[in-house]
């Protein structure tokens, strides 16, 4: 094992204990902090690899957006602080089932399939240079499209969240929360 | 490095969103594991990016593109979400049932539905 491999090996194990936290935890909100400590694991593990640019733009738009709107979510929800019992449906053992054959499937075929496989780590492959340079020649057309996609998700978002247009009836008492979601809608 | 290290950590963190998938009744813990699902996948696609030495880095370039679709996947997700709440009160995903067939013999819903759910429908209507 080199010094890679043991740094990969313990970020992995840290990103996949704090991925079972988040879906076993109890408390909605340490859901999302525990999702913050797999995304930073992660982004190291992308750091090992040597995808330097990934990592940060993994580190900006996951921890720094994702979870904040995650954790937008649970506060307009009101969910509730502390300990929730009824986090889990009635089907968790058939879930937990279906995962663990999932898991057994996908690490045997994966063991299997790249047990003597190696691969070149040379510093510099992902930095920004190169990425940038890659996405500005050969991928703009989808980085163009990519752009449109999320304009109109924007849209849609704001149109889903405000109250005043279109967005069908509403029932009484929805006016303070509408007010809330406004804000979540344009953030 | 091995090629299994990567691999073999996406597998594990692509199955356990799937328990979170398939377990979670909060709408907002089931985004929480699509989350976590896409980013095995992001994981799957540099490791196979830095395997190959792709010249043209389409693998980072897609991960790049797959965390963009995730962030106006979540921000789309949370606006349905609120939407279900500022309706219903609940962001239960098994609860969510108005378009489910019914059930099979109509003295079963009216014996033990009615007192768990009929209030709250009451309620949200």
């Amino acid at each position: 094992m080199s010094g890679q491999e043991v740094v990969f090996a313990l970020l992995g194990v840290v990103a996949v204990g704090a991925g079972i936290m988040v879906v076993t935890t109890r408390q909605l909100v340490h859901a999302a902090l525990w999702l913050v400590v797999t995304f930073g694991a992660l982004a190291g593990g992308y750091l090992v690899l040597t995808a330097e640019f990934v990592a940060w733009v993994q580190v900006l738009i996951y921890v720094g957006a994702v979870v904040v709107l995650l954790l937008f979510g649970i506060m307009l929800t009101r969910a509730p602080i502390g300990e929730s019992a009824d986090l889990d449906s009635g089907n968790r053992w058939v879930a937990a089932g279906v995962a663990l054959a999932t898991a057994a499937v996908l690490v045997t075929v994966m063991a299997m399939g790249f047990r003597d496989d190696r691969m070149p780590l040379k510093a510099g492959g992902g930095s920004a240079d190169e990425l940038g340079a890659s996405v500005f020649r050969t991928w703009v057309l989808p980085f163009e499209v990519l752009s449109v996609l999320l304009l109109a998700s924007l849209v849609g978002a704001i149109v889903l969240s405000r109250t005043d247009i279109g967005g069908g009836a509403d029932i009484g008492g929805g006016t303070d929360i509408g007010g809330r979601a406004d804000e979540e809608g344009g953030a | 490095m091995h090629l299994a290290y990567p691999t073999v950590v996406a597998a594990l963190l692509f199955s356990v969103g799937v328990y979170g998938v398939l377990a979670r009744r909060n709408a907002i813990l089931v985004l929480m594991s699509v989350e976590l699902m896409l980013n095995a996948v992001n994981l799957n696609l540099v490791a196979f990016d830095i395997r190959f030495a792709d010249r043209l880095h389409g693998g980072q370039v897609l991960t790049l593109f797959t965390i963009v679709i995730a962030a106006a996947e979540v921000g789309l997700g949370l606006a349905i979400v609120l939407l279900v709440y500022r309706n219903r009160r609940m962001v239960d995903v098994d609860r969510m049932d108005a378009l489910a067939e019914e059930r099979d013999a109509p003295s079963v819903p009216a014996a033990e539905a009615p007192a768990a759910e009929a209030p709250h429908e009451e309620a949200a209507r």
